[in-house]
């Protein structure tokens, strides 16, 4: 019997609603941890009946933090549902609003919620350990750079999409307006500004985290390891893609496990439901659900940031190319020419994107949002 | 001690949406935390919920509120905010009127688990488990919040003194709350922090004079970048809805979806959009009007209700009796409204 139990609630810093249980034995080591969802909203129900081409907006609602990211998936299913392939420019207008809202959005993951931990230390005072006290640690000039990166991301969603949260533009086979030659310089420029910004923040990571040998400890250690497939889309050449591809699984060793199109989900994925979650546990249908425990003869995958990068052969840019080389070198090992072994580590995943994270009994955080 | 106010951000069956909205005041969110200490905030603080409760009442000057009320642990959080609260505000359309989340009042507890965690096409789930608000495992005892029967509004649960509208509302609306606030000018507890003029108000489109044979669906027609998007046959919910977004979707050529509520002095966002699609109609004929409405308005609570089905008049689609009813006791019976 356990005798002790610690209680994280809610979690924090992230998107949507989860508690964390943790039992210990006499002797103080974990002996069970849970990550419970306590949230349901049941969209998968009360979307039945609404018009199809609503969907972009209803499921936006899922979560607010990338609306982006359900607005273009709806989009994308209408594509298919009206057997319509949208024409060159909607798709590359598609695909460009997408990488703004992911540049936008993982600055906010990066200096607003999982930075704290890293840039304050894990020590820090949990009042501290806020984007106010990343902004007081850093200084000023740091964080107007952090505020005008996300202004700049925002306003372009917005001149784009219509709303700065909740966009109203994506339309079965394109999308609703396009945007004219003023509008494309100013987005040219302020992406030439977003790669300045990358830079900067890749640099800020690599001297604050992985130049500090005790962090760097602490995420290589075992107890932030964790092997399982990774899942991400590819184009052609097995390089990320963030709007178009096909699904691509590596295995905990990196070798391929499937590739498929996307309306193919069914045959690779299935949910697995448990009594104390509302959020459902996806996995490898092939391998199938074999409970909370990593490795190659387990279905558990993370769909993550980083399961991306595991389960790409590298990036389409070479600037990013560049960056991805440097961050294998300094967690992952190469295994050949070809693929690189998939970086384990957790605590450099995100929580709170489609993250698969298992350990003990660890639920999977999705988006903390259960539909 | 510091003598500035103290402000709560809290999320309930909401997206998280409402928290970017206020992360979009940019470099104002200086000046909020120059004015203000924010003690809550799970989407970007630690700050824990035993914390919250071990403060006195009163004890926040002012707690912005998203989200609809969907468990008994955000009715437990809307109760435990409403006593540590000065001011408590319903922020944005959840909190105010139910929002996307609403719309599952249009069907049930029991249909919803249905669906979710047994019927869709991607579970795997033979033995029909469901989650359950206490539970047994390996010796541990876990619990869940329990799921309610239907989604209420904020203040259909607590007191609520203010509401800013919006899906979310739009950072120039949330920094005109703010400025109220600490100026002191806020208007009698109960109001709407909002405009009283319309979303068509706020349109650059022009209008002439709207007459309609037929509503199109977005797919069927290019619109004209400059002219009304209803007078082109769109379904829009400018004429219903409260100004305060600047008409943002109309700009990119895609019709108002009423995520602002109901306008000023409106209680029931769909039978104000229903008047105004009903008064464009170009007929006299009662059949052909029917036909115009029944092939261009395939969906109408969907239509009517997108954003304020658990906050408007209907609540709700009426429950069916049933055996289930017995395990699911309505945890505010539609008659007390």
């Amino acid at each position: 019997m356990t005798t002790q139990r610690i209680s994280i609630d809610p979690i924090t810093r992230l998107e949507g609603h989860g508690k964390i249980d943790i039992f210990l034995t006499p002797k103080g080591d974990v002996a069970e941890a849970y990550l419970q969802v306590p949230e349901l909203r049941g969209f998968e129900r009360f979307c039945v009946g609404r018009l199809a081409e609503d969907m972009p907006n209803l499921t936006a609602r899922i979560c607010g933090v990338c609306p982006e990211a359900h607005h273009i998936a709806s989009a994308k299913a209408l594509d298919a549902l009206f057997h319509v392939d949208p024409p060159p420019t909607a798709k590359k207008l598609r695909e460009m609003f997408y990488c703004i809202f992911f540049a936008t959005d993982h600055t906010t993951h990066f200096y607003a919620l999982g930075g704290p931990d890293f840039i304050l230390g894990p020590d820090a005072p949990p009042e501290q350990r806020n984007i106010l006290g990343v902004i007081q640690k850093v200084g000023m000039d740091i964080a107007g750079r952090v505020l005008k990166m996300r202004r700049d991301g925002h306003n372009l969603i917005e001149m784009i999409g219509g709303r700065k949260v909740h966009p109203n533009w994506a339309l079965p086979g394109g999308v609703s307006r396009g945007i004219n030659e003023e509008q494309r310089k100013e987005i040219e420029a302020l992406g030439r500004d977003a790669i300045e910004f990358a830079q900067f923040s890749l640099n800020l990571f690599h001297e604050q985290v992985l130049g500090n040998r005790a962090y760097l400890q602490l995420i290589t250690s075992e107890a932030y390891t964790h092997r399982t497939y990774n899942m991400g889309t590819v184009d052609g050449n097995n390089h990320v893609n963030f709007y178009d591809g096909l699904i691509r699984v590596v295995g905990p060793d990196g070798r391929e496990h499937a590739k498929y199109p996307a309306r193919d989900y069914r045959e690779y994925v299935a949910e697995h439901v448990e009594p104390w979650s509302y959020l459902k546990f996806p996995f490898l249908k092939k391998i199938g659900w074999k409970g909370f425990v990593d490795g190659e003869d387990s279905g558990l995958y993370k769909a993550t940031p980083l399961s991306r990068l595991n389960a790409a052969d590298g990036m389409a840019t070479p600037l990013a190319q560049k960056e991805y080389e440097r961050m294998y070198d300094a967690l992952g090992h190469a295994l050949g020419q070809t693929y690189r072994a998939p970086v384990c580590h957790r605590a450099l995943g995100r929580t709170g994107h489609g993250s698969g994270d298992y350990r003990h009994r660890v639920s999977r955080i999705a988006h903390g949002h259960a539909g | 001690m510091s003598s500035k106010g103290k402000l709560a951000i809290y999320w309930a069956a909401s997206c998280g949406g409402c928290e970017i909205a206020i992360l979009a005041l940019n470099e104002k969110i200086l000046d909020v935390a120059n004015a203000f200490d924010i003690v809550f905030c799970p989407c970007i603080m630690d700050t824990k919920v035993r914390d919250v409760e071990r403060w006195p009442d009163q004890y926040v000057d002012v707690c912005l509120f998203n989200g609809g009320i969907r468990t008994s642990e955000q009715e437990y959080m809307a109760q435990l905010l409403r006593a540590k609260s000065k001011v408590l505000v319903a922020f944005g359309s959840c909190a105010m009127e139910g929002c996307i989340p609403g719309l599952a009042n249009l069907t049930k507890r029991q249909e919803i688990f249905e669906t979710v965690y047994c019927e869709s096409p991607s579970t795997d789930n033979r033995g029909r488990v469901l989650p359950l608000p206490e539970v047994q495992c390996d010796g541990h005892h876990l619990s869940l919040p329990v799921f309610y029967d239907m989604v209420r509004t904020l203040d259909q649960a607590v007191k609520v003194d203010y509401a800013l509208p919006g899906c979310p509302p739009e950072a120039p609306r949330i920094w005109d709350a703010v400025v109220a606030i600490l100026e002191g000018k806020l208007p009698a507890p109960g109001s709407v922090l909002g405009a009283t003029t319309t979303c068509c108000d706020e349109c650059p489109r022009t209008r002439t004079e709207k007459k309609i044979k037929e509503f199109k669906r977005l797919w069927q027609v290019v619109p004209d970048p400059n002219t009304c998007l209803l007078e082109q046959g769109l379904i829009c919910c400018g004429p219903a809805t409260r100004a305060g977004c600047g008409a943002r979707c109309p700009q990119v050529n895609s019709p108002c979806i009423g995520c602002y509520g109901p306008n000023a002095g409106v209680e029931d966002f769909g039978a104000r959009l229903m008047a105004a699609l009903a008064s464009v109609i170009d007929s006299q004929d009662p059949e052909e009007i029917d036909r115009i409405i029944r092939e261009g308005i395939p969906d109408p609570v969907g239509t009517f209700y997108r954003f304020s089905l658990a906050g408007g008049l209907l609540r709700r689609a009426a429950l069916v009796p049933d055996a289930e009813r017995h395990e699911l006791p309505l945890p505010s019976p539609i008659a007390q409204a």
